[in-house]
């Protein structure tokens, strides 16, 4: 058995439900499980990060790290492996996590598979599956010459069990490194939405051009707030400027893994397929009974959008309030 | 100034992917081979960065196959790019391609500003600009929608989570991966193509470029297509029929209430 680290992200003092999938996924294997944390909140998820099974957490509680810094965060990184020396390392594929691993990989000359959706580890080996294609196929990635395995893993891919109280983590504090820089982060201009983004989302709602104008968006984000969704769009009604493209779903969008995604009004090009077909149940509202988002449906429901969805809102509202 | 764009070439996205009977790929034969999308966007801001910049140069490099990947090369000079590269190699992995295009920048006398897709949709892997920049100890950003550029430094817009976005400064050189919203990419004009037809595209053999065989690192293998889906339920009745009876199905049977 060897070490496992695993990169916990947290928002505000919150650790994510991605990271919490990792830590488990992590202790369940039976190696020794260390989390590594950055920012000036990193204290406030250390018994959390206990909790779902880590036996260490490596803490650097610097306000330098609270902003995503490539070259910075790399350092860090860099510095605390070194210390841990593990031999797999697990992060979200996030788009901190997106971003950051595959310069870790390229600065410890090890390999990395990214945007994975199964984890199979075995000792201190590891195997990956991931998409590729857009979905149409899956591949298993296996390492060679590499001292870490980094596998970045796809949000709501893994399950998540009760965290378990009586369990807590060693917290070692660790000073940041300070590398020079050549990047300088001007600026994070916050985004206009709460919810979580739809890459981590457990429910979506989205909508396309059969909603007719962006004023009736406003229909899915009353469903969205009752089912606690985050609400998604197709291409066509990005173009059309009724949204913004951090709402695209598809190739050209993002990549979703909802547990329950529900398309209304989107005829299912194949292009917004590839972003969301990984959704373990979809609902489908389209008036046109050919449309061929039916054919990837769970549940199929053919009629008026604007009939249907005010309708859904209130049965989920009965049924989610009692 | 020298500009590089690096580029690969994708399955487009209708093809049909079929499966070796190894498992260990897929059938490429009758594969249709594009441009990755995200790759033109950063063709064309270093199309546009020359011209606003003039005795600029735009250098295209691909990595993978000769015989097919100079079409894309050749797509990208139609483009208005003014020269290209060609990285002759087969079975390298995202590792072994970034050393690949960090050794040939290199050897050209490097560049101000290296441009890259944000992604490529076929391994989805977002990694290889990320690794190019390290190898080339430069910064780098990726998930691009803005770009600007003041003789010195370049300021860049990267979309983050939840619609937010980062403000980022880097000094030059360094690496930018182009996200969708960058620009509008131009289409191939006549006279672009019918130079592009002629210009003479440099070729490099992987082999010659002393990155050893421990520099791949991942390999694919046990390809499989994705489960079939059971066939689509759908519901009957009017609005209110359909809608209870959606919720009760997601509750009672799909159990994801
Ligand atoms: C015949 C064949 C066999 C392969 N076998 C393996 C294998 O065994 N193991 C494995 O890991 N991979 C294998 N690959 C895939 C591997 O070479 C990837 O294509 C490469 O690692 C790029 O990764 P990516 O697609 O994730 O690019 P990303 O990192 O998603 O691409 C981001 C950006 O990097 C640039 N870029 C990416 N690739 C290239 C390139 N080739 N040339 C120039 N610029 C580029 C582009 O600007 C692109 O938009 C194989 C590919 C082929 C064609
Ligand atoms: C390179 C490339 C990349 C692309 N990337 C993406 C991507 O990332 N994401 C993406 O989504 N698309 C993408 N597309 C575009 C894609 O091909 C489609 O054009 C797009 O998805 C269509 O959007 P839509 O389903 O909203 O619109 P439409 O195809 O116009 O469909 C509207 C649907 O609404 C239904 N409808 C109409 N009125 C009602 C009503 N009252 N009630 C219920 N239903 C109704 C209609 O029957 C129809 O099925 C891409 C295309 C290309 C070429």
């Amino acid at each position: 058995m060897g070490k496992i680290l695993v990169f916990a992200e947290q928002t505000n003092g919150k650790l994510k439900r991605s990271s919490i999938e990792l830590l488990q996924a992590a202790a369940k294997s039976g190696n020794t499980v260390v989390a590594v944390v950055f920012g000036s909140h990193a204290g406030d998820v250390t018994a959390a990060i206990g909790h779902n099974g880590a036996n260490e957490v490596h803490v650097v509680k610097d306000a330098a790290l609270d902003a995503y810094n490539p070259e910075l965060f790399t350092a860090n990184i860099a510095a605390i492996v070194e210390k841990v020396q593990p031999s797999i390392l697990l992060a979200s594929a996030s788009s901190t996590g997106r971003d950051l691993f595959p310069r870790v990989a390229a600065r410890l000359n090890t390999g990395i598979a990214s945007d994975c959706t199964e984890l199979n580890i075995s000792g201190d080996n590891v195997t990956a599956t991931k998409p590729m294609y857009s979905g149409k196929c899956f591949a298993k990635a296996n390492f060679e010459n590499s001292s870490v395995k980094i596998v970045l893993m796809r949000a709501n891919q893994l399950p998540v069990a009760a965290a378990d109280t009586a369990k807590s983590a060693n917290v070692v504090e660790q000073a940041a490194v300070k590398p020079d820089l050549k990047t300088l982060i001007k600026e994070v201009v916050k985004g206009a939405s709460e919810k979580l983004d739809l890459t981590e989302a457990n429910v979506i709602v989205s909508g396309g051009r059969g909603l007719k104008e962006a004023g009736n968006f406003k229909m899915l984000h009353d469903l969205a707030d009752v089912l606690g969704a985050t609400v998604g769009a197709s291409r066509a009604v990005v173009d059309a400027g009724w949204v913004g493209h951090g709402m695209q779903v598809g190739q050209t969008g993002k990549t979703v893994a909802p547990t329950l995604y529900i398309a209304v009004g989107i005829s299912g090009a194949i292009q917004h397929l590839a972003g969301m077909s990984g959704s373990k149940v979809i609902v489908a509202i389209n008036n046109d009974p050919n449309a061929p988002i039916f054919q990837k449906a769970t549940y199929g429901i053919v009629g008026d959008a604007f009939e249907i969805v005010p309708k859904l809102t209130e049965e989920f509202k009965k049924a989610l309030h009692h | 100034m020298k500009i590089f764009v690096c580029i690969k070439q994708v399955p487009d996205t209708e093809t049909k992917i079929k499966i070796t009977p190894d498992q260990n790929g897929i059938d490429t034969a009758g594969i249709k081979w594009v441009l990755n999308p995200y790759d033109e966007f950063a063709v064309e801001e270093a199309n546009k960065l020359r011209d606003a910049n003039p005795g600029s140069q735009v250098w295209v490099l691909s990595v993978g196959p000769k015989a097919r990947v100079v079409e894309s090369l050749r797509t990208a000079l139609a483009m208005g790019a003014d020269e290209a590269i060609v990285v002759n190699a087969e079975n390298v992995d995202n590792f072994s391609t970034a050393k690949a295009l960090a050794e040939v920048i290199k050897a050209e006398g490097g560049a101000k500003v290296i441009f890259s897709g944000k992604l490529a949709i076929d391994d989805n892997a977002s990694s290889v600009s990320q690794m190019l920049a390290e190898f080339l100890n430069v910064p780098h950003t990726t998930v691009v929608s803005k770009f600007a550029f003041n003789g010195e430094n370049v300021v860049v817009e990267r979309d983050v989570e939840g619609g937010a976005k980062e403000v980022v400064q880097m000094m030059t050189p360094a690496v930018v991966a182009a996200n969708k919203g960058l620009n509008m990419p131009r289409y191939a004009s006549l006279p672009g193509i019918m130079k592009a037809k002629k210009k003479v595209i440099k070729e490099v053999e992987f082999s010659s470029l002393n990155i050893p065989a421990s520099d791949i690192k991942v390999k694919y293998s046990g390809f499989t297509l994705p489960a079939e889906k059971p066939a689509v339920k759908m519901i009957s009745g009017d609005a209110s029929a359909q809608a209870s009876e959606l919720v009760k199905l997601l509750r009672d049977e799909a159990k994801v209430l």
